[in-house]
C-alpha cells in the first residue's frame, strides 16, 4: 500500500502538486493519467524516493518513506522509470541485480537470489533471453526483462512510468496483461499511462491529476461516463455497444460554432 | 560461489580469464628475463629462491627487472580497471582516465611533488588527490553543463588540457626535476627502480583498487544501468558515484605517480576486454586488469629491445600498436554487433 499525505511535490521551490492526500490499494492496477505537464511523473519520482517531497509525506506500507534506508525502501517497492540506459549485460544478470537489495555483506548473489531470478525470468515468459544481451533484445523483450527483475525484487508496490511507451501494439498488451497479473498477486501497481484505451482495458483505477490535485478518481468505465475524462483531457469519450459488452471511442470535442 | 550455478557462458568467460592470465605471465617471464643483459630462467629461479642481491644477476633481477615488472603490470592494471570504472560510472564509452583529465590532474600532482623533491608515499597520495580533484571537477562540470553523455568528456578535455597546461608552465620554469623527461609525459618505465620509493607504495595502491573494484562490481553494473534504475534497485546512488569515482582517481593516480601520463591502456583495455567477455564487471574488471598489465609490458619489452641501446618510452609504443588495433576494434565491431 502507498498513501500521500497532504503531498506537496515538485522542483526547486515551484510545487507542481499541492496538498495531494491518495491512497494507491494492493491488488489492483491504478493508472495516474492526465494532460502533459499535470505532475503524473512528479507524483511518480517523489513516491520512488528520486525526489523530496516539498510538504507532507509518502506512507509506504505504512511507514514513511523518508525514515527507510534505499535498501529497505527497495525491498518494499520497485521503480521502473521511463528512458533508460541500455547497459550490456545479459537479460540474466539484469533480473538477478533485481535482488541487489538483499544483497549484504560479501556483496555476491546467493543461491535463493538466483533461484528468485530465474523463476522470476520464467514467470514473463523470458527463459530463452536468460544469455541475450540487452542491446540485441526488441523493446517489449526488454521491458518483460524489466518487469522480471521488479518481480525479483519481491515487493508489495511497483511504480512504472509509462512502461508501454515506443512498443507495437501486441509488446504493449503482453505489458499490460503482466501487469494485471502482478496486482493479481496482491501486490500494489501503479503507472503512468498515456494510452487511455490501455488504461481502460487493464486499470481498476484511474486517478487524473489536474491543476495540481486530483481532478477525478475512480474505475474508468465511471470516468469515461461521468464526463471526467472529457473534462480533464477535453475529448469526448463515445459509448460503443459491441456484440459483447460495450467499449469507448476516443474522438476530439466538436468544436464550438 | 562453489555452489552456484553457472552457465556455459560463465565456464567460457573463465576459460578467457584464464588465458588472459597466462599471457600476463608470459608477458612477465619475458619482461624480467629480456634486455641488455638477458637472464635465462634458471638465473631468475635461483635470485627469486635465494633472494641474492650480490651477483651480477641476482643485482639485475631484484634492483632492475623486478621492479620495472611489477611497475609495468601495475601500471596496465590500474589504469585499465579505472578506465573501466571510468565508463561505467559515466556512462560514456570516451570516458577513460587520460582523456578526461584524471591523468593529468596526477600528473600535475607528481610534477608539482618533483618541484619540492618529494618521495614515497607522499607522491602516491598526491598523485591521488590531484586525480580525485580532477574527477570532481568534470563530474561538477558535467552537472553544470548539462549532464548529457557527450558533456562529460567535452568538460573533461578542457580540464585535461587545461591541467597539462599547468604542468608544463611548471616544467619549463624547474627545467631540473626529474619529470621534463620525455618518459614521463608519455608514460615510461625507464626511471622505475626498486629504491626510488616512488613504486612500491603505489603498486600496493594499484593491488587493493583492483580488489575493491572487484568487491563493487555489482554496484557498478547497477550504477551502469543508469541513476534512476540503481535508485529504484536500492544503490544510495550518490554516495556509490563518489565511492567509484575516487576509486578509480586513486587507481589512475597511483600509476601515473610512476609511470608518467601513460595513454590509451585506460581507453582501449576495457573496450578490449569488453568485446572478448561482456559487460558484466564481475568479468570485465579481472579481465581489464591482466589484459592491461600484459599488454604495457609488452609494450614496455619492445620499447626496450627493438631500438637497444636506445631505449624509447613505452607510451609512444602503446600509442603505435593501440591506436590501429583500437580502430580496427571499432570498424569490426560496426561490421557485426554480437555480444554473447
Amino acid at each position: 500500500m502507498l498513501e500521500f499525505r497532504h503531498l506537496t511535490a515538485g522542483y526547486g521551490k515551484r510545487p507542481v502538486l499541492r496538498d495531494l492526500d491518495l491512497t494507491l490499494n494492493p491488488g489492483e492496477i491504478t493508472v495516474i493519467g492526465g494532460l502533459n505537464g499535470c505532475g503524473k511523473s512528479t507524483l511518480l519520482k517523489t513516491a520512488s524516493g528520486l525526489l523530496p517531497p516539498l510538504g507532507g509525506q509518502v506512507l509506504l506500507e505504512g511507514r514513511p518513506l523518508s525514515e527507510l534506508s534505499p535498501q529497505q525502501r527497495a525491498r518494499q517497492m520497485a521503480y521502473l522509470p521511463q528512458g533508460r540506459n541500455v547497459p550490456e549485460l545479459t537479460a540474466f544478470r539484469m533480473v538477478l541485480h533485481g535482488r541487489f537489495a538483499y544483497l549484504s555483506f560479501p556483496r555476491q548473489y546467493r543461491r535463493e537470489d538466483f533461484d528468485a531470478a530465474r523463476a522470476a525470468l520464467a514467470w514473463v515468459g523470458g527463459e530463452h533471453l536468460s544469455e541475450r544481451s540487452m542491446s540485441s533484445l526488441s523493446g517489449g523483450e526488454r521491458q518483460k526483462v524489466y518487469i522480471a527483475m521488479a518481480l525479483a525484487q519481491d515487493t508489495g508496490v511497483i511504480l512504472m512510468d509509462e512502461p508501454t511507451t515506443y512498443l507495437d501494439i501486441r509488446a504493449r498488451f503482453e505489458v499490460m496483461e503482466l501487469a494485471r497479473r502482478l496486482a493479481g498477486m496482491g501486490k500494489t501497481v501503479v503507472m503512468v499511462l498515456h494510452d487511455l484505451d490501455l488504461t481502460l482495458r487493464f486499470a481498476q483505477r484511474v486517478v487524473l491529476l489536474a491543476e495540481g490535485g486530483v481532478a477525478a478518481d475512480g474505475p474508468p468505465a465511471r470516468l469515461c461516463d461521468d464526463g471526467s475524462v472529457e473534462r480533464v483531457f477535453g475529448v469526448a469519450a463515445v459509448k460503443v455497444p459491441l456484440d459483447r459488452g460495450e467499449d469507448y471511442l476516443f474522438r476530439p470535442l466538436p468544436k464550438a460554432p | 560461489m562453489r555452489d552456484l550455478p553457472t552457465s556455459s557462458s560463465d565456464k567460457h568467460r573463465r576459460l578467457l580469464v584464464i588465458a588472459a592470465l597466462l599471457c600476463l605471465l608470459l608477458a612477465a617471464l619475458l619482461s624480467v628475463a629480456l634486455g641488455a643483459v638477458p637472464l635465462s630462467p634458471a638465473q631468475i629461479w635461483e635470485s627469486l629462491l635465494t633472494g641474492d642481491r650480490t651477483s651480477a644477476a641476482g643485482r639485475i633481477f631484484w634492483y632492475s627487472r623486478l621492479p620495472r615488472t611489477a611497475a609495468c603490470l601495475a601500471a596496465g592494471a590500474g589504469l585499465a580497471v579505472s578506465g573501466c570504472i571510468l565508463q561505467a560510472v559515466l556512462s560514456n564509452p570516451l570516458a577513460a582516465p587520460n582523456i578526461i583529465g584524471v591523468n593529468a590532474g596526477a600528473g600535475l600532482a607528481v610534477t608539482v611533488c618533483c618541484v619540492f623533491s618529494a618521495a614515497g608515499w607522499v607522491v602516491s597520495g598526491a598523485a591521488f588527490l590531484g586525480a580525485l580533484a580532477a574527477v570532481a571537477l568534470v563530474s561538477c562540470l558535467a552537472r553544470l553543463t548539462g549532464a548529457s553523455k557527450l558533456t562529460v568528456v567535452l568538460s573533461g578535455v578542457a580540464v585535461n588540457a587545461l591541467l597539462n597546461a599547468a604542468s608544463e608552465t611548471l616544467r619549463a620554469f624547474f627545467p631540473d626535476t626529474a619529470m621534463s623527461s620525455v618518459d614521463f609525459r608519455v608514460g615510461g618505465f625507464s626511471g622505475v627502480t626498486g629504491t626510488g620509493g616512488r613504486l612500491w607504495p603505489a603498486v600496493i595502491i594499484i593491488v587493493l583498487g583492483v580488489l575493491l573494484a572487484l568487491l563493487l562490481s555489482n554496484e557498478l553494473d547497477v550504477l551502469s544501468m543508469g541513476e534512476t534504475t540503481a535508485h529504484g534497485l536500492g544503490l544510495p546512488v550518490r554516495q556509490c558515484r563518489a565511492l567509484l569515482l575516487a576509486l578509480a582517481a586513486l587507481l589512475a593516480g597511483a600509476s601515473v605517480s610512476f609511470c608518467g601520463l601513460l595513454g590509451f591502456v585506460g581507453l582501449i583495455v576495457p573496450h578490449l576486454s569488453r568485446s572478448l567477455i561482456g559487460a558484466d564487471s564481475r568479468w570485465l574488471i579481472p579481465m581489464s586488469a591482466l589484459c592491461g598489465g600484459a599488454l604495457v609490458a609488452l609494450c614496455d619489452l619492445a620499447a626496450r629491445l627493438l631500438f637497444a641501446p636506445y631505449e624509447l618510452p613505452a607510451g609512444i609504443f602503446l600509442a603505435f600498436l593501440g591506436a590501429p588495433f583500437f580502430l580496427a576494434l571499432l570498424i569490426h565491431q560496426r561490421g557485426g554487433r554480437t555480444h554473447a
